[in-house]
């Protein structure tokens, strides 16, 4: 596939492969933070951890919007599901995320309730449309990507009139997250690990650019590289990071300059900013409560805020108290050093969020393992 | 969730509602493309390569500078392979064996 296969090119790897085992000094340990989960996939699934020198350590972040909701909002949409009046509708990979008491989309789907597996906002909008008795939910989740479709089926349903359309809205916003990374503790229950450099979002940076990442290098410190998704792409930022640490520089630097622009996407952005307001603060599973990092519906929109039109007064779910979602989220801990991992958290049987969405580490670590992997797993579940 | 997919932009469905058929893969499908038009009419999207997310195009692909990141890439490669070659001789006349 054009603008893929290239970047998954052998001989171009190997020169990358090459030019970072060069580039990095003997006399330290690098490491970066994937933000991304979509990198984290990528990182796992090429085995680019394996082949990367030994002092240099990849953390992943927590860029994975299923994994970071928190319980009492899936508790929230699980409840709003079994609403005999109510078709939820929402991505495939929030069907399989254990809720409060081990419940799940899925499981209430089969159970009676309406809820729909949808590819694209779109499909929510026809289905409201085509379905004028029945109240359409749309569960959103998703970074500054998946922002704007939401954005314009929520125009798009105030054009039309629809009376049976709303939005149950969880778009959270990447920098936010970041700096929160960035500002956690080195100590204590809430530390972060140290941080040589980030590994900047491929897709959300199409949206909002490279330059709200600024404020990391300027203020922690921190060089920042924001990446496209293919194996190429990720052992090119690495190399890219190395370089602007053995030179102590920090700046926001672009890889993906295929696709990415220092300004982003001024469409997509005037309609977010058309459609969407800054909460004051939202809850984040391993990050907590994070002030104005995420969005809701402006008063204009909201006829169509589910929050508005439902009762949905949050249950303030409970994680499983052995689940280290929230470490492995803040990259303090690797997958495997939860003790629940590959023993009662599988894909099968999931009892974290991290387990269940392909972007998510411990899924990651688990479908692609890799030479970290935790000695004392039993064999017959270390592999799939 | 955040994997877009490339595709190519073949055909303008219907402009009042910025749909159009996005050719991926060799399997076309119905993309809204409010996010990469231009000022102009919209089909001038027409040909571009577009990353799709979730039923809509939201970023185009440059193509020059998809072709300047691989020629240097291609050039890092092609220095690191010499370098290598140049220390492998150098061992060599150290009376290593390679």
């Amino acid at each position: 596939m054009k603008y893929v296969d290239e970047y998954r090119d052998g001989a171009l790897a190997k020169g990358l492969l090459r030019a970072i085992a060069r580039a990095v000094r003997a006399d330290r340990s690098y490491a970066f933070m994937e933000f991304c989960g979509g990198h984290t996939h990528a990182i796992a699934r090429h085995g680019i951890i394996d082949v990367l020198p030994q002092n240099l350590r990849m953390i992943h972040g927590p860029g994975c919007p299923v994994c970071v909701l928190p319980m009492g909002r899936l508790d929230a949409a699980m409840a709003l599901a079994r609403d005999p009046a109510v078709t939820l509708c929402t991505y495939a990979d929030l069907m399989r995320v254990p809720g409060s008491h081990g419940e799940t989309l899925i499981r209430a789907k089969a159970d009676g309730a309406d809820v729909r597996m949808i590819y694209s906002p779109l499909d929510a909008l026809g289905l409201a449309e085509a379905n004028p008795e029945r109240q359409v939910v749309f569960l959103a989740i998703g970074f500054e990507t998946t922002t704007p479709p939401t954005a314009a089926v929520v125009k798009a349903a105030e054009a039309k009139d629809l009376r049976n359309f709303s939005v149950f809205c969880n778009h959270v916003l990447t920098p936010m997250a970041m700096r929160a990374i960035l500002e956690a503790p080195a100590h204590g229950e809430e530390a972060g690990p140290r941080l040589d450099g980030l590994v900047g979002p491929s897709h959300v940076s199409t949206i909002i650019g490279t330059d709200p990442y600024r404020p990391f290098p300027e203020r922690y410190g921190v060089p920042v590289v924001v990446a496209g998704f293919e194996p190429v792409d990720i052992l090119h930022a690495i190399l890219m990071l190395v370089r602007q640490v053995n030179d102590d520089r920090a700046e926001v630097e672009n890889q993906y300059v295929r696709a990415v622009t220092a300004e982003g996407n001024r469409i997509a952005q005037a309609l977010m900013a058309e459609v969407f307001e800054h909460r004051e603060s939202f809850e984040w599973r391993g990050l907590g409560t994070l002030p104005d990092s995420a969005l809701r519906l402006r008063p204009r929109f909201a006829r169509f805020d589910a929050e508005r039109r439902f009762d949905m007064s949050s249950s303030g779910g409970r994680d499983h108290p052995g689940c280290a979602c929230g470490a492995v989220l803040r990259g303090r801990l690797e997958p495997w050093e939860c003790k629940l991992f590959g023993r009662v958290c599988t894909p099968d049987t999931p009892i974290g969020a991290c387990m269940v969405s392909s972007e998510g580490a411990c899924a990651a670590a688990w479908l692609h393992g890799s030479r970290s992997h935790s000695p004392d797993v039993p064999e017959e579940v270390s592999h799939v | 969730m955040c994997l877009g997919i490339p595709g190519q932009v073949v055909e303008i469905t219907d402009a009042a509602s910025m749909m159009g058929m996005v050719d991926v893969s060799g399997v076309r499908r119905a993309v809204n493309l409010a996010c990469v038009a231009g000022d102009g009419p919209l089909e001038e999207v027409i040909g571009h390569w577009v990353l799709v997310h979730v039923g809509f195009a939201m970023s185009r692909i440059d193509p020059e500078e998809a072709a300047a990141t691989l020629k240097a890439l291609e050039d890092l490669g092609e220095a690191m392979a010499e370098i290598e070659a140049i220390r492998g001789a150098d061992r060599m006349m150290e009376g290593e064996t390679p």
